[in-house]
């Protein structure tokens, strides 16, 4: 039977180097908060700085200068799963960053936001974006000091709400008060004898009131539709389909959802008919209609639907 | 001074995804007895190993490996903690003097004892690097971003590479015999799993020889008509990633034209079309037909076996010209690059 033991190499309290004139410098200052490089002969920044110039192995000069701290990502990968070792503990990107008068670039872990482990890469990070260093409260003088860099503020999310106490007003008082009745009411105009669904008390047209209550089917013909891929609370799963409804009977189109049909097949001219929610849910609210689905019906040519579209 | 210098034989182990329960000299013993046999040679002039004690986590642990060679009495002996193709490099620089006219060069590595990707990471720099914890994949995935948005190649180009190395393996009775890749989520992206060499333990060693001996050991000599090796910039942010300029430099050195196969060191599938570009290799040339690094990574042997692969297509006579590849360091940091020829240089 073989046999495995657990095998450490480590120097416990880790293992102490010097780090000479330039490390040290650039380790003081980032202690301070600072980002610097060094100037090489041929005039280059190096960051982070080394003694000597990697391409020609020519001795720095002595000239430290201050960069950044913003930069730009040259590069990038992204850890949906990070290792023990890694700065973060969820999902995070490295990237080498060229600081805004260096030369070269400093490779860092970059933290562009919160999400699961396993999570692919965000779209909105790419090569190109511009960070900043995110500076540890208490620094000691490593490149730890920088605990991450994060992306430059580009967007706000700003708090939008308003709390409104609306009444339907009395045309729409009456329309709502058939919707609880599983009716669809309207008016028709005394003047041109269009009937108006629902009704506002007014003729649109001809700027007369209305009176005479008709009631409408909930039957009617889609007469141009939209394919909505943003969800909304009415509608959470996308592609949802919303849609103008010509009700058999009425003379102006009505805004609804269309189910019951994949949305790339949806077309206009198509028959659909009012999904009611159960008779004992009704109250005087539109959304005892959940939606409009197909009618097993031929669809109506578009020249009889075209002075509605 | 010896100037033809051949590989006259090669010798590899079966390699393994697992650890087999032996040690590291355990593993080895048989690769250097194969090869012993195989030459009818039991002293060598010179011999020189390549392996790092990172991997077994004990220090001078290749001193212990040359139980399996036989030092008594003392022999002429030396080790690089790199992959065993740069001690096929100071073997041969060893060979150039004239005095000995044989060469043994191994290496070996146990990659299923530790976690490799971190091990690496002590390879870095202390200052700027290792503490961030920054692992080999991690950076290995730097550079197949900044390839991929320099050359406009797509992640279905890495994964071309990844297919056609595992087809190439599952021919190579040595290689770990996986599967076409599959739908796999991103190890560290760009990088899928099949994009990174697999976990592999394995040894391997190649027997020189100069003039005149090569000749008597092998019947069609594997004649190294030239060798380089050039290194980089350490720190990733300070050189072009995209491209390998040491593998360039290290090609034009070596002479490294009109090659029938090559075989590189390319841990990655990204690595090996920053290589082909680099080392000028187009269609016409048969890239890693042993399955490559991809296939099978015994580290600190994978860099010999690219010699020891090129050598046999030249010994077996598929190939009159063949070009190997190794390298070390993050990111392609450093790279040898080895031409072999049926036939000698004059």
């Amino acid at each position: 039977m073989s046999s495995e033991a657990a095998h450490v190499v480590e120097f416990p309290g880790g293992y102490t180097r010097s780090v000479g004139p330039v490390i040290g410098r650039f380790l003081t200052e980032l202690r301070d908060g600072r980002l610097v490089g060094v100037r090489t002969a041929g005039g280059r920044v190096l960051v982070p700085p080394a003694e000597y110039d990697p391409d020609d192995g020519e001795a720095v000069t002595g000239e430290f200068v201050e960069v950044g701290p913003a930069g730009t990502v040259r590069s990038w990968s992204w850890v949906p799963r990070p290792r023990p070792a890694h700065p973060l503990d969820r999902p995070f990107a490295w990237a080498l960053i060229q600081p805004d008068g260096a030369d070269t670039a400093l490779l860092h872990a970059l933290d562009v936001g919160v999400f699961e482990e396993g999570a692919d890469p965000p779209r909105f990070l790419k090569t190109g974006m511009r960070v900043r260093p995110k500076w540890r409260q208490e620094r000691t003088g490593s490149i730890g000091d920088i605990e991450c860099f994060r992306p430059e503020v580009t967007l706000i999310n700003a708090p939008t709400r308003l709390e409104y106490r609306l009444r339907p007003g009395r045309a729409l008082d009456r329309f709502l008060q058939g919707i609880a009745e599983g009716r669809i009411l309207g008016h028709r105009c005394p003047e041109c004898g269009q009937v108006i669904v629902p009704m506002k008390g007014l003729c649109p047209r001809d700027g007369v009131p209305t009176t005479e209550e008709v009631q409408v089917a909930d039957t009617g013909t889609v007469t141009t539709f939209a394919v909505n891929n943003l969800p909304d609370p009415r509608a959470p799963e996308v592609p949802f389909v919303s849609a103008y409804v010509l009700l058999d009977g009425a003379d102006l189109t009505m805004l609804a959802l269309v189910a019951g049909i994949p949305a790339d097949r949806v077309r206009i001219g198509m028959r659909v008919k009012a999904v009611w929610r159960p008779r004992e849910e009704w109250v005087a609210s539109m959304d005892n209609i959940k939606w409009f689905e197909p009618l097993d019906e031929p669809d109506v040519p578009y020249e009889r639907i075209k002075d509605y579209v | 001074m010896n100037t033809e210098i051949a590989v006259v034989a090669f010798a590899q182990t079966r390699h393994s995804a697992q650890d087999g329960g032996l040690t590291e000299v355990e593993m080895l013993a048989p690769v250097i007895g194969e090869i012993k046999q195989r030459t009818g040679l039991d002293r060598f002039g010179f011999t020189c190993s390549g392996s790092c004690d990172y991997l077994v986590g004990a220090p001078f642990s290749f001193v212990s490996a040359l139980d399996a060679v036989g030092a008594w009495p003392p022999i002429s002996e030396s080790h690089v903690e790199m992959d065993a193709a740069w001690a096929l490099y100071e073997a041969w620089v060893r060979l150039r003097h004239g005095d000995v006219d044989t060469a043994l060069v191994y290496g070996f590595g146990k990659g299923s004892q530790g976690v490799l990707p971190e091990i690496f990471t002590h390879q870095l720099d202390p200052y700027y690097l290792a503490p961030l914890g920054v692992d080999q994949v991690s950076l290995a995935a730097v550079q197949a971003r900044a390839y991929l948005e320099r050359a406009g190649a797509k992640e279905d180009d890495l994964r071309a590479v990844a297919a056609r190395s595992r087809a190439a393996g599952r021919d190579n009775p040595y290689a770990l015999h996986l599967p076409d890749p599959g739908d796999e989520g991103y190890e560290v992206a760009p990088l899928r799993p099949y994009d990174i060499a697999p976990v592999t333990d394995g040894a391997a060693a190649i027997v020189l020889a100069a003039g005149d001996r090569a000749r008597e050991l092998c019947e069609r000599p594997a004649w190294i008509t030239g060798i380089d090796h050039r290194a980089e910039a350490h720190s990733p942010g300070a050189r072009d990633l995209t491209r390998s300029e040491s593998a360039r430099t290290a090609a034009r050195k070596a002479g490294a034209e009109d090659v029938q196969v090559a075989e590189l060191h390319a841990q990655f599938s990204h690595e090996e079309l920053i290589l082909r570009e680099a080392l000028g290799l187009d269609d016409s040339v048969a890239v890693n037909p042993s399955g490559g690094a991809l296939s099978a990574n015994p580290v600190m042997a994978t860099g010999l076996i690219r010699i020891g692969e090129a050598a046999a297509r030249i010994h077996d006579g598929s190939a009159t010209r063949a070009l190997a590849h190794a390298a070390s360091g993050p990111c392609l940091q450093q790279n040898l690059v080895c031409v072999l020829s049926g036939e000698t240089n004059g």
